[in-house]
């Protein structure tokens, strides 16, 4: 199976050699080893699949042995599917030039961290081992918790000098496999660095250390009447280090933009241990190269953010919901170009998700409530407006929901009249994307629940958006359930494909036809969630070789072990 | 038969309440303000005994200054008939007031049915629903979880939460009825009856026109926020224990931990 699978990828990677926008030689016939498919050995000369799978394909689940394809069986006792773990079908091998953990180092951190801050304990690490969609599971030895900026740097110098490979962990809330390790990389955890160290409450800009959690930060910001720029259906977990990292997006994003926006400085460890500090607090600081945007989304493969300066948006009082219904996804377009134009900079959020995607949510979703029990519609719409004045917000969202309603762009729509029908309206949504791990609610597990799930993040144009949904069922017809939902107001879709279980011949029919469609498209394979482990291979769909060779001389200058959160972002092939 | 719900606006429920500084009372400006849930829960039970046939029309009504049109708003956008806003300024009005100038509004509009919600989130009350029915001397059933109709008859059939269970009554109307938090789930208020509201009507009236005077016996004197909760000391010891209990403790809670040595 194992080698089937190994083939099926060349071949795909074959195909999309000739999708990619510069036209190279197919790989069946010359073999640099640049062009060889990762986690292949590099035979130069011929391209094989000498794949050889692992002799058991049952494992337990527990087993800390990583790179294992367990085989996946779906539980009748329990419902749940049990995914073989996605650290084998990347196909990498670890990389011979890391060296693996010895007594002296584990001496050197004890004596530099103290005992606590050094787990060695076996059911701490495999927590961190695995990632919030139980997907990936590595098989680190050790965690270590520093407390402040300076352990990191000294962390990061052994490392470097020990070649120790290591992975940065904030909240371990990725999507894409890229905060647990693939193997035996150290974990090196920002938990034990949160403090807030300042708030300029005149301009609202706030500093704090990289393991500060989300909703905390909201929380003492509001206290202070300010907000986070950014809002995560991962909030209770997420760690603004790990935002940081991977350029989070989220539900605000409309209203207050990106991260390399907010973001007025960074506090960074590179790989030898340097500390780059960046930690600016201006607006306007024209001297330089602005480096800090090269970490703010390098998903930490180029260094650890250890603090973060951020921007924080006043807090405003009035906060209007409406969850709307419309008839089909023109009208949601539409309806996104009139409530710009007429909501304007009210508008906070707008997201969007189709019928199925409720359906869902309401079947696996305790104390989820239709809002329109008497009929379903195609699309569903959450717009929020967020102004200083409560009354007039509140007319003039409702004027234009009347307004739009007379004009058929809604078939039905309600507003949410106090802060528990708001949050409930909101539950349906986030909850499509997040929860804490272990919780069993919203959509996202509401798609675990109802079988196993392949998530997909993309950027499309906006009248694109909904065709890759519309594609792909008949491509997959009976076998599969394909919902679509996400942020219409930033044309990010979250696709994703619910079957009973985890498949190859169905992953062979959406996978690499997602991949192509969007780069025909003009898209981004990934939107929002970073390329991690799940798309380290795939950056070529988005980005043209030149850049991504850049990229790899960027990381060969910060990194020339290759130590930070190795075997992800880039193509295992550009680093050779 | 026309149903009246009293309805109240009051301080959001997930909005995390502060005191003044000079504790004369809870800061409310610049606070979200909703209807109470437990009216909203009084006014969909009101819709819906509308909805299955036996009542023509439900009026909501409120008692406070301007501002509590919005509260009422909302109630027409639920699918109330009409509203009746009574401004009694900005003062708090307490119960024994609002019962009074209830009654007299039962006298005007004689509904059937009067349902209101079992207490105010931000008194805590739980005394207007009594108080109005002993004013008017109609039946009561209060805490109510389950409320059946029966038009023929004229009798409301009410089961109530109370400490021991649950109690089943049956009242002849006109009777009151308070709701607890079992007894439905409140619609949302959608956009074609959002619409509609925009023409149903709301009648102002003040507590003078009704013959009402609001003087109140009880005045506010300090508000002030419950003391902070300690944390708890781990003791390593029964002797410790003993000692602690002897010498220092006026009053504690004792945890015992299962795994001690």
């Amino acid at each position: 199976m194992a080698r089937r699978r190994a083939s099926q990828f060349l071949a795909g990677y074959c195909c999309s050699q000739s999708h990619s926008l510069v036209r190279r030689p197919p790989l069946c016939s010359q073999e640099p080893a640049s062009i060889s498919a990762p986690g292949l050995p590099h035979t130069h000369g011929k391209a094989t699949s000498m794949f050889k799978p692992p002799s058991k394909l049952y494992r337990k689940l527990n087993s800390q042995t990583s790179c294992d394809i367990m085989q996946v069986h779906y539980s009748r006792t329990y419902g749940i599917h049990q995914r073989s773990f996605t650290s084998a079908a990347i196909n990498i091998q670890r990389s011979p030039s890391f060296s693996k953990l010895n007594s002296d180092d584990i001496g050197y951190f004890k004596s530099m961290l103290g005992d606590k801050n050094v787990v060695q304990d076996e059911d701490r690490l495999s927590a961190a081992n695995v990632d919030w969609m139980r997907k990936y599971k590595g098989s680190s030895q050790l965690l270590l918790l520093p407390r402040n900026t300076e352990e990191v740097s000294k962390i990061l110098h052994h490392c470097n000098s020990r070649h120790l490979a290591i992975v940065p962990q904030g909240g371990n809330t990725g999507l894409v496999g890229g905060s647990v390790p693939v193997y035996d990389e150290v974990i090196i955890s920002l938990a034990s660095m949160d403090q807030i160290i300042s708030l300029d409450k005149v301009n609202g800009i706030l500093i704090c250390e990289a393991g500060c959690i989300l909703e905390n930060l909201n929380s003492f910001l509001a206290n202070e009447g300010f907000i986070m720029p950014l809002d995560l259906g991962a909030k209770g977990s997420c760690q603004i280090g790990g935002n940081v990292s991977t350029n989070a997006g989220g539900l605000h994003f409309i209203r207050y933009g990106s991260l390399h926006g907010n973001i007025l400085g960074l506090e960074v460890v590179l790989a030898d241990g340097t500390v780059l500090d960046m930690l600016g607090t201006l607006r306007k600081d024209n001297t330089g190269y602005d480096l800090k945007h090269l970490f703010i989304g390098s998903e930490g493969s180029l260094g650890i953010v250890t603090k973060v300066s951020i921007l924080t948006p006043p807090k405003l009082l009035s906060t209007n919901l409406a969850l709307l219904a419309c008839k089909d996804f023109l009208s949601c377009q539409k309806l996104l170009l009139e409530a710009k134009r007429e909501l304007g900079e009210a508008i906070s959020a707008f997201e969007f998700m189709d019928s199925d995607a409720m359906d869902m949510v309401l079947a696996h979703m305790d104390g989820a409530r239709n809002p329109f029990p008497s009929s379903s519609y195609n699309f569903y719409v959450l717009i929020e407006t967020t102004g200083s004045d409560e009354s007039y917000d509140k007319a003039k969202l409702e004027a234009f929901l009347l307004r739009s309603m007379e004009g058929g762009l809604i078939s039905d729509g309600a507003i949410a009249q106090d802060i528990n029908q708001a949050s409930s309206f909101w539950q349906i949504r986030e909850k499509l994307m997040f929860r804490k791990a272990m919780c069993w609610q919203g959509m996202s597990e509401a798609t675990v629940k109802a079988g196993a799930v392949y998530k997909y993040d993309l950027s499309l144009p906006v009248e694109k958006l909904y065709d890759i949904v519309e594609e792909m069922r008949p491509r997959l017809g009976e076998k599969a359930k394909v919902v679509g939902y996400g942020h219409l107001g930033d044309g990010n879709l979250h696709l994703n494909i619910i079957t009973k279980q985890y498949d190859n011949n169905i992953l062979a029919q959406i996978e690499p036809f997602v991949y192509e469609w969007t780069s025909t498209h003009r898209g981004s394979i990934s939107a929002e969630h970073g390329l991690g482990l799940m798309k380290a291979d795939k950056i070529h769909y988005s980005k043209s070789p030149e850049t991504v060779q850049l990229m790899a001389s960027i990381k060969k200058l910060l990194d020339p072990s290759g130590i930070l959160n190795p075997y992800k972002v880039l193509p295992q092939s550009m680093l050779q | 038969m026309k149903i009246l719900v009293a309805v109240k606006r009051v301080i959001d429920y997930a909005v995390k309440v502060r005191v003044k500084p000079n504790k004369s009372g809870v800061e409310t400006s610049n606070v979200k303000m909703s209807m109470n849930p437990f009216c909203e829960i009084a006014l969909e039970e009101a819709l819906r005994i509308r909805e299955s046939g036996a009542a023509k029309e439900v009026v909501a009504v409120t008692v406070g200054p301007a501002q509590c049109a919005d509260t009422l708003r909302t109630a027409l956008a639920m699918g109330a008939d009409r509203a009746v806003h009574v401004d009694a300024g900005a003062a708090p009005v307490l119960p024994l007031s609002v019962a009074k100038i209830l009654r007299a509004l039962v006298q005007v509009e004689q509904p059937g049915l009067l349902i209101l919600g079992k207490q105010a989130i931000d008194d805590d009350c739980n005394q207007t629903g009594q108080m109005v029915a002993g004013l008017l001397k109609w039946p009561q059933g209060t805490f109510a979880s389950k409320v059946v109709l029966d038009k023929e008859k004229q009798v409301a059939t009410v089961e109530r939460e109370v400490d021991g269970g649950l109690e089943t009554l049956c009242l002849d109307l006109p009777a009151v009825i308070t709701t607890d938090l079992r007894l439905n789930q409140p619609r949302y208020a959608t956009l074609p009856n959002i619409m509609k509201a925009k023409s149903k009507v709301i009648k102002k009236v003040t507590p003078e026109e009704l013959n009402v005077e609001i003087k109140s016996d009880l005045e506010v004197v300090q508000v002030t926020e419950p003391p902070k909760r300690k944390a708890g000391v781990i003791i390593s010891s029964v002797d410790e224990l003993i000692d602690k209990l002897k010498n220092e403790v006026v009053s504690c809670n004792i945890l015992v931990s299962e795994d001690h040595d």
